[in-house]
């Protein structure tokens, strides 16, 4: 197979035929943040934090191929500063409290605040009133703090393929609805595995809760995409 | 009853995802929504989870789980509609209906509902009542629809004149009139039909892309790819299909030239979506036909049946043998960004209409994953004319860069709104002489996605490399009051935004937001930077077109009219309440059911 020889940031690069800006760079030990994306489902470019620049053009590195002599931009401070607005931008779309969240420490959302040291948002809030499901055994479903990455829609489904986790209305509108038929059915197995797939703390799984202390948790320890930088350096 | 007959509905469909839309069309078009044991039935059919039907239904404008009445009002709410008086016949309508728009009448038999541009913006108020359009409406008018449907005549026999031309036909029987101004040579120009087909099959399928790109045909719709280029990646791609996708979802707010097309000219675009089926080498071509245009299918339906008559489609198509080939009809369900390519292939394949990532072009994964040359309506009606009058003579038109010659759809505030054929080059000076549109205080070109043009730029030029458009042109007389029109626009973005991602969804709320407090005169200089640092952001992180071009509204303004704006800002930085105070105190007042100290405004 083929090697394509790729720059980030000036940086000399090899990527495989196919593998996307993202996988490319993780391959090589640089970071560009991701929200939506997760390694083994279809990547949807719905969170655009993963934004690079190629011969003046933005583009999600999470759904663009790498081709052979192309100059991805990640760090540039302009690039920078449209991913904390884009990080900024989803605070005030849901509603975000971060002290009193299970997924605090665990939360992407959080750790890239954190990252990119994030203080005061510079959008207004816009406090939406969004309904928490809560009607099934295993799951419920904090809408306050889903940032439709539409992450459980592509990973959650049940033997015959069908969605559990579905995006209903059009957009500001948008919201994930729990499918409860289906829901109701989920194996504890799934179930723990649809909230590990939730960047944020929007799907949780019921009766069980803070059972790693805060403080000791993943982004406790070291910052979001430290280990894929480690050994690098940044 | 309803019930036994939804149930027939539903089973009478194939049991196969890509039937949802039709399935969720045939149950709205019988019971007036789709109800929780519709979903049920629907999801267990076609082997869905009940969360992705209602993802469907509540994706779509003519689509609704709650009751629509047993009749259902669409108004448009484009600017247009609102500049010609929507406002005095939405009173009517509810004051007769005796509900609000966005309800139901408590007798049930008439619902009210906005919509956004229904491509009827020359012959504005409109509303699509039941399938039927009305046009020019009036308080009246609107009074006497809400009255006849209640005393149970159904919209179809209100229509009492018809439109010219094929509007007349018993087949369409529609009130819309074609208000044909300038008819150019391209597609005005004397056919002889089935030409281009004939002409087509007669060369090798290279030689029918080669004249194209010869031509130097670009796309109709606003983007201006490379027609020919298209069809010549698509042909190349090694699959067991190709498909050909007619995009007849003109939304664009302030565009109805395709309806002119499809009204007056089919046979013209069938014979180009039959000739690019052969250069690319499909046996199938598919018109995405906006659901705002459905009055037209019978009649689009009629015109393909006498072309295989004819032999011009179906088993050796033009006489061809091996060329296989024919045309059906796909609708959508009110989504202005079904237009978007992608899109519009998800909701042809019965999906919402969310667009795709690209790479992979349509050309390479398009309609069912297979590849797919998406055209719009005009380009295609175009191209068959190139075909047969040449690609020099086609040259000869327009400018260098931008030949041939454009449909443009003239709305607003002139004398003469309606379609025009003219050449590319020409000023927008030019055509407001044309339309009779003297004294405008602004021209919208391309729609709330393209321009807005003040005097100053009234010299410009219609055509790719200044001014592109897919060919909405809206008239702003003296009067207008540009932030109104801006302020229409945003919430038509909002509206219309799919919601996949984050910069479109939540940016142009955030958007409007702070425009909204700049207009209300609480803005400070530091809002309007945001305006334009908030408006580049979403344009350069956005996934597709609608997203890439909602801000365009506030930031074309902000150049063209930066008075205006200026005017409207506190100098003070900072300092300026960022609410209305006043009225957030009698929020809360209601809230409490306590009245408030001043209380003028209450009792006006």
């Amino acid at each position: 197979m083929t090697e394509i020889r790729f720059t980030i940031d000036g940086r000399a690069c090899v990527a495989k035929p196919g593998q996307t800006i993202v996988e490319a760079a993780k391959a090589n030990g640089v970071y560009i943040p991701v929200l939506c994306h997760y390694e083994g489902l279809k990547p949807v470019g719905s969170c655009r934090i993963c934004t690079v620049r190629v011969a003046g053009r933005f583009m999600a590195a999470c759904t663009q191929p790498v081709a052979e002599g192309m100059a991805v931009e990640n760090t540039a401070p302009d690039l920078e500063d449209m991913r904390k607005s884009l990080i900024e931008m989803f605070f005030v779309e849901g509603n975000h409290f971060c002290p009193s969240c299970e997924k605090s420490g665990n939360c992407e959302l959080q750790a890239l605040g954190y990252r990119y040291q994030m203080t005061a948002p510079r959008f207004p809030y816009l406090w939406p009133g969004r309904a928490l499901v809560a009607g099934t055994p295993l799951l419920m479903l904090e809408r306050n703090r889903c940032i439709q990455c539409l992450r459980c829609v592509r990973g959650v489904k049940t033997k015959d393929g069908r969605k559990v986790f579905a995006a209903v209305e059009r957009g500001a509108c948008v919201t994930i609805e729990m499918d409860k038929k289906l829901a109701g059915r989920l194996s504890e197995e799934q179930a723990r595995k649809a909230m590990d797939l939730c960047p944020t703390g929007a799907i949780l799984r019921k009766e069980t809760g803070f059972a790693v202390p805060i403080g000791r948790r993943k982004y406790d320890h070291a910052p979001i995409g430290s280990d894929v930088e480690k050994g690098t350096g940044r | 009853m309803t019930m036994a007959h939804e149930k027939d509905i539903v089973l009478n469909h194939p049991k196969d995802p890509a039937a949802l839309l039709d399935v969720i069309r045939d149950v709205q078009a019988r019971s007036g929504r789709v109800s929780e044991e519709a979903v049920g039935r629907i999801a267990g059919h076609l082997k869905l989870s009940e969360a992705e039907v209602r993802g469907a239904v509540t994706f779509y404008h003519f689509f609704s789980l709650d009751p629509r009445g047993a009749s259902t009002v669409y108004l448009n709410d484009s600017i247009t509609s609102r500049m010609k008086g929507r406002a005095a016949v939405a009173r009517a309508f509810e004051e007769e209906a005796g509900c609000l728009f966005g309800d139901v009448a408590p007798d049930g038999k008439v619902g009210l509902f906005p919509t956004s541009c229904i491509g009827m913006n020359d012959q504005e108020p409109s509303a699509i009542v039941d399938g039927v359009v009305f046009t020019a409406l009036t308080p009246d008018k609107a009074r006497a629809i809400v009255r006849g449907l209640r005393a149970g005549t159904p919209a179809r026999d209100q229509v009492t004149s018809t439109g010219d031309g094929a509007n007349q036909s018993e087949l369409v029987r529609a009130m819309v009139v074609n208000n044909i101004r300038k008819r150019g040579p391209v597609l005005f120009g004397a056919h002889e039909p089935g030409a281009a087909i004939r002409k087509a099959v007669a060369m090798a399928p290279e030689q029918v892309i080669d004249e194209i790109k010869r031509a130097g045909l670009l796309g109709r719709g606003g983007a201006g790819f490379p027609t020919g280029l298209k069809w010549e990646f698509c042909r190349r791609e090694k699959a067991a299909e190709r498909f050909v996708v007619c995009n007849a979802d003109e939304g664009e707010p302030g565009t109805f030239k395709d309806r002119v097309i499809l009204t007056e000219l089919p046979r013209l675009l069938f014979e180009g979506m039959t000739m690019a089926g052969y250069a690319i080498g499909a046996k199938t071509g598919v018109l995405y036909l906006r659901s705002e245009y459905a009055y037209l299918r019978d009649h689009l339906e009629a015109v393909l049946a006498d072309l295989r008559k004819e032999g011009l489609l179906g088993k050796r198509a033009g006489g061809r043998e091996g060329f296989n080939y024919d045309i059906v009809i796909k609708s959508g369900a009110g989504a202005y960004i079904c237009g978007e390519e992608s899109a519009l292939l998800e909701s042809a394949e019965g999906k919402r209409g969310e667009p795709r990532d690209r790479p992979p072009f349509p050309v390479q994964t398009g309609y069912k994953n297979l590849p797919t040359t998406v055209n719009n309506v005009e380009t295609l009606a175009t191209a068959a004319r190139i075909l047969v009058e040449g690609a020099a003579w086609f040259k000869a038109m327009g400018t260098t860069q931008s030949a041939g010659t454009k449909l443009l759809s003239v709305s607003g505030d002139c004398e003469r709104p309606g379609v025009y054929e003219v050449e590319y080059g020409l000023t927008v000076a030019g055509l407001l002489e044309m339309a009779g549109g003297a004294g405008a205080k602004a021209v919208q070109v391309g729609g709330p996605s393209g321009t807005c043009v003040a005097p100053a730029g009234f010299g410009r030029k219609i055509c790719f490399g200044d001014l592109a458009t897919g060919g909405s042109i809206i008239v702003f007389g003296p009067g207008r009051d540009i932030f109104e029109i801006v302020e229409n626009f945003m919430e038509f973005f909002v509206e219309e935004s799919c919601g996949w991602c984050l910069p479109c969804r939540a940016g142009n709320v955030l958007l409007k937001k702070t425009f909204g407090k700049v207009v209300g005169g609480r803005g400070t200089e530091s809002d309007l930077r945001d305006l334009e640092t908030w408006g580049k952001l979403i344009k350069s992180t956005s996934r597709c077109g609608l997203g890439q071009t909602s801000p365009n509204p506030i930031l074309t303004t902000l150049k063209s009219f930066p008075e205006l704006y200026a005017a409207k800002v506190l100098k003070d930085e900072g300092s300026g309440p960022a609410f209305d105070l006043t009225a957030a105190i009698q929020d809360g007042c209601a809230a409490a059911n306590r009245q408030p100290e001043c209380k003028e405004s209450l009792h006006d």
